[in-house]
C-alpha cells in the first residue's frame, strides 16, 4: 500500500469542485488502504509535499496551476510520481488555441476560429479585423478565453454589437481569446482512460443535455436538474465508435497520459467537432469522467486506484 | 490524512438521491457566484463582498465580564430551553431598542428570533405558497434570494431610485397583479440604507406604501438591520410606527448594533400573523439561544448600550466617506454609485458592458473582492453593478481594495473603447462633479430613467 498525496482546492476559480474531486478521491484511497494526505494547495506546498514523503501525488486541482503544467512542473522537479498528463500535454490542454491548432493539424475537425491576444487590441488594432472574423465565422460565435477550466466567462454572440462586450467578459479570465463558430448539435464528453498496457481507453459516451436553455452554462454543469446527462449517450449505428475514435485521436495527439475528457460536438449533418480536451476532469459525483467509468463497469474505486496505478509505474522525468 | 470517516459512493449516487430531494430544492439558486464567493474567503483578499459588521471594536473584556456574570446569575437558565417567544428580559431591551427609533411595542407582540435572517425565513413560512407572489425591491437583499426561491415564491422586483422603492409603480404591478387574479402575500422592503442599493425610501413614499398596504390589506415586511448606523441627516420614521399595528412585520436585529455572532433578531408583528409564526419558529427550532439572550439582557442592564452603536457610527462613517472618495478618485467617469446616508453598503453600477460577474473573476486575480450585481436579482438583471460593504475593512484597506477594482475597471473600459473604436475615456477628475450631475448619475445607478436634476436638493427640503 502507498502514502498519496491528493492536491486539491488551490486558487483556481475551480477551487469548491476541485475540493469535492479532491475529497471523494481521498476517500476511494482511503477505502483501497492506502495512506491519504490531503493537501489544499498553497504557498507551503513544497514543504507539505516534503514531509509527507508520498509515493505519489494524485492531482485533483482543476483550473490554473493544476490544469496549466504548473504543478506538474514542481512534481517532475521533486522527483513524484503523479497522476494524468504531463507538462506538455498539460500546457496543450489548458491553451484551447494551441490545442485546436495542434487539432488542425493533425487533421482532427475543430470548429474554425480565430484567437487574439488583449495586446492585439490594444497595439495592432486587432479590432478593425473584427468585421472581417464575423463573416468568417458567422453568427452566434462563441467567444471565450483561451485559458479557463469550467464555463465561467463563455458568452454567445448574436449580432455584431454583442461582440465587444463578449471579447471583454473573456478577457477577464485570460490574457488571450477565442472566438469560435458556434456548432448546433449535440454535447458529447468522451472520457478516456489508459489500460494497464498503457493503451487509451475511451469510456461509454456522456451526453450533456440542457434543459429549457440554450447553453448549459457554469451553474447547470455542476448542479443537479439544470443539465440532464445521458450515459451512454443513445447515437445512431457507428456514431459511437466514431466519436470515440476521434477523441483518443485527440488524445494522442494531445500527448495525455493517464485519463483525460475531450469535449465533443455532434452536428445535426452527423459531423464532429472536437472542442477541447481537459487534462484532469472533474472527479466529484456529479462529474462526466465518474459517470463513464461507472457506465462500463468501473466503479469509482477501481478508477482511482488504476489511474494511481499507472501514475506509479512511469519512471519521472529527471532534467 | 484525516478522521472524516470514509463514505460509501459510487457514480449512482446522484441519480439515487436525486429522486428524493423535493421540488424546492430545484429552485435554490446555487452557482458559480457561489463558487466564485468562496474565493473571497482567502486571506489575501480584501473583501468588500461580505455584510459583516466589525466585531473588533467590542472590548473582550466586556464580554467576558457579562458572561461571567451570566455564568454566576443564571447559568441553569443559560444552558436550558427558553419559551419560543423568547425570554421577557430580551424582549425588554428589544423594546428600548425599537423605542430608540420612534417605535412603541407591547411585548406581547414580539418574536425572538435566530437572527433576522429567521424572521423572513418564517414570515415566508407563515404566508407563502409555491407560487405566491412576493413584492421586493429592484434590487434586493441577496440574502433572501435564497429564502424566496426555497419557498417557490414567484418574486416581482419594483425599481428603486434615489428615494427607495418607487411606490407609483408598486401600485402599477400591484393593478396587474389584481387584473391576473394573483394576490401578492407581502412586500418586502428595506426603507433604511437598503442591502445591497444603499438608498432610503423618503417620507412621503413611506406614507403612501402603508396607506396602500391598508387599502389593499397587504402584509408589508420592514427589514431594518442598519436603522440607527446612520452617519448624516435625520432619522425617518419606521413603517411600522405609521402602521398601527395592522400590515406592518417589523423585522430587527442585534446583529449590526451589538453582533451577528450571537444570533439575535426579532419580529414585532400583529399578534394574530405573529402567533402563527411561533407556530413556524416551534417547528424551526423551538427557541433561539438562551445562552445569548441572556447575555443581551446582562449587556443592556450594565451600561448604556447606545454608546457603542455611536462609536460603530463613528468608525463605520469614517469608512463610507474612505470609499466615497476612493471611488471618485478610482472609478472611471462611466461609473455611478449611490450615497448611502447609514448601513454597510453602496450600490456601484459600471456601463453595461461589463459583467461584474466576470469583473469579479478579474479582481480576485487582484486580491480584491465584491458581490456581483446579479446576486440582488431574481430575474437575470443587475450583470453590470456591484454591491461594496465599508463596515467589515479599515479605511487603508477600503481605499486599496477600490483602486484595484477601480484598476480593472479601468481596464475593461479602455479595452472596450477600442473594440468600438470609441475615444479610451479620460481619467475622472476629482471634485469637479455638479450636485445635479451626480444626482443625474445616481437615477443610472439604480437602472432608472433620469430624473431632474434638482431633485435631491428639493427633497432635503419636503421630506424631513
Amino acid at each position: 500500500m502507498s502514502t498519496v498525496a491528493i492536491l486539491q482546492g488551490g486558487r483556481s476559480l475551480e477551487r469548491q469542485v476541485s475540493l469535492k474531486s479532491g475529497a471523494r478521491v481521498e476517500d476511494a484511497l482511503q477505502r483501497l488502504g492506502h495512506t491519504a494526505v490531503a493537501i489544499d494547495v498553497d504557498s507551503d506546498l513544497v514543504t507539505r509535499l516534503t514531509d509527507a514523503k508520498p509515493d505519489a501525488v494524485f492531482v485533483a486541482l482543476h483550473g490554473r496551476d493544476g490544469e496549466d503544467g504548473t504543478i506538474q512542473e514542481l512534481l517532475e522537479v521533486l522527483g513524484l510520481p503523479y497522476t494524468g498528463s504531463r507538462v506538455a500535454a498539460c500546457i496543450r490542454c489548458w491553451d484551447k488555441v494551441l490545442t485546436k491548432h495542434l487539432l488542425r493539424d493533425h487533421g482532427i475537425p475543430t470548429p474554425d476560429f480565430h484567437a487574439f491576444s488583449e495586446t492585439a487590441f490594444r497595439e495592432l488594432g486587432a479590432a478593425q479585423a473584427l468585421p472581417a472574423i464575423e463573416d468568417q465565422l458567422d453568427f452566434p460565435l462563441v467567444v471565450k478565453p483561451a485559458a479557463q477550466g469550467s464555463a465561467l466567462g463563455i458568452k454567445f454572440a448574436r449580432a455584431t454589437a454583442d461582440v465587444p462586450a463578449a471579447i471583454v467578459s473573456a478577457f477577464s479570465y485570460d490574457r488571450k481569446v477565442l472566438l469560435e463558430r458556434y456548432v448546433p448539435g449535440r454535447d458529447l464528453a468522451v472520457s478516456i482512460v489508459e489500460q494497464e498496457d498503457g493503451a487509451p481507453l475511451a469510456l461509454p459516451i456522456v451526453e450533456a443535455v440542457p434543459e429549457g436553455r440554450d447553453f448549459y452554462d457554469f451553474e447547470a454543469r455542476y448542479e443537479i436538474g439544470r443539465t440532464r446527462f445521458v450515459c451512454p449517450a443513445e447515437l445512431p449505428d457507428g456514431v459511437a465508435e466514431r466519436t470515440q475514435e476521434l477523441a483518443v485521436e485527440a488524445y494522442r495527439a494531445l500527448g495525455c497520459a493517464g485519463f483525460a475528457r475531450v469535449d465533443l460536438m455532434l452536428r445535426e449533418d452527423g459531423e464532429l467537432f472536437v472542442l477541447e480536451a481537459n487534462s484532469v476532469p472533474g472527479l466529484t459525483e456529479t462529474s462526466l469522467l465518474p459517470q463513464a467509468a461507472d457506465a462500463a463497469g468501473i466503479g469509482f474505486d477501481q478508477l482511482v486506484e488504476r489511474i494511481l496505478a499507472i501514475a506509479l509505474s512511469r519512471e519521472p522525468v529527471r532534467r | 490524512m484525516t478522521d472524516r470517516r470514509p463514505v460509501r459512493s459510487t457514480a449512482h449516487d446522484l441519480a439515487r438521491y436525486a429522486g428524493l430531494f423535493a421540488q424546492r430544492t430545484k429552485v435554490m439558486k446555487s452557482s458559480a457566484m457561489r463558487d466564485l464567493m468562496a474565493l473571497t474567503e482567502r486571506a489575501e483578499v480584501i473583501s468588500l463582498a461580505g455584510g459583516m459588521p466589525d466585531t473588533s471594536s467590542f472590548p473582550a473584556d466586556t464580554y467576558a465580564a457579562l458572561m461571567q456574570r451570566v455564568a454566576d446569575e443564571a447559568c441553569a437558565r443559560a444552558l436550558q430551553y427558553g419559551p419560543t417567544e423568547g425570554f421577557a428580559a430580551a424582549a425588554r431591551c428589544i423594546a428600548e431598542v425599537m423605542a430608540e427609533e420612534g417605535m412603541t411595542v407591547d411585548e406581547g407582540e414580539l418574536l425572538v428570533t435566530t437572527g433576522g435572517q429567521q424572521v423572513i425565513d418564517l414570515v415566508c413560512k407563515t404566508l407563502i405558497d409555491p407560487g405566491d407572489v412576493i413584492v421586493a425591491e429592484a434590487p434586493t437583499y441577496p440574502g433572501a434570494v435564497p429564502t424566496f426561491c426555497s419557498y417557490q415564491a414567484d418574486v416581482v422586483q419594483i425599481e428603486m431610485d434615489e428615494d427607495g422603492m418607487r411606490i407609483d409603480e408598486l401600485e402599477q404591478t400591484l393593478e396587474r397583479l389584481e387584473r391576473e387574479g394573483r394576490r401578492p402575500k407581502f412586500i418586502y422592503t428595506i426603507p433604511n440604507f437598503q442591502n445591497p442599493g444603499g438608498v432610503t425610501m423618503s417620507l412621503p413614499r413611506r406614507q403612501r406604501l402603508v396607506q396602500v398596504a391598508h387599502e389593499r390589506e397587504l402584509l408589508v415586511l420592514e427589514d431594518n438591520p442598519y436603522g440607527l448606523l446612520r452617519y448624516e441627516g435625520e432619522p425617518l420614521p419606521t413603517l411600522y410606527s405609521m402602521d398601527g399595528g395592522e400590515f406592518v412585520i417589523y423585522l430587527g436585529t442585534f446583529s449590526k448594533i451589538l453582533s451577528p455572532g450571537i444570533r439575535l433578531g426579532w419580529a414585532a408583528a400583529p399578534r394574530p400573523v405573529l402567533q402563527k409564526m411561533n407556530l413556524g419558529k416551534q417547528a424551526a427550532d423551538l427557541c433561539s439561544s438562551s445562552m445569548t439572550q441572556l447575555f443581551v439582557a446582562e449587556y443592556f442592564a450594565s451600561g448604556d448600550w447606545r454608546e457603542y452603536v455611536n462609536s460603530l457610527v463613528g468608525i463605520y462613517r469614517g469608512r463610507r466617506d474612505a470609499m466615497l472618495e476612493a471611488l471618485q478618485t478610482h472609478f472611471p467617469r462611466e461609473a455611478a454609485w449611490t450615497q448611502p446616508e447609514g448601513g454597510l453598503f453602496i450600490w456601484a453600477t459600471l456601463p453595461d458592458y461589463i459583467d461584474t460577474t466576470d469583473l469579479l473573476a478579474r479582481a480576485l486575480d487582484e486580491n480584491v473582492a465584491f458581490v456581483p450585481g446579479r446576486a440582488a436579482y431574481l430575474d437575470g438583471r443587475g450583470g453590470s453593478s456591484m454591491r461594496l460593504n465599508f463596515s467589515g475593512s479599515d479605511e487603508t484597506a477600503i481605499r486599496e481594495g477600490v483602486r484595484r477594482i477601480g484598476k480593472v475597471v479601468g481596464e475593461q473600459v479602455a479595452l472596450y473603447g477600442t473594440l468600438t473604436g470609441a475615444a479610451p475615456a479620460a481619467p475622472p477628475v476629482v471634485d469637479e462633479r455638479e450636485a445635479g450631475q451626480v444626482a443625474e448619475q445616481l437615477a443610472d445607478v439604480l437602472e432608472l430613467p433620469r430624473r431632474a436634476t434638482d431633485r435631491r436638493r428639493g427633497r432635503a427640503e419636503s421630506d424631513r
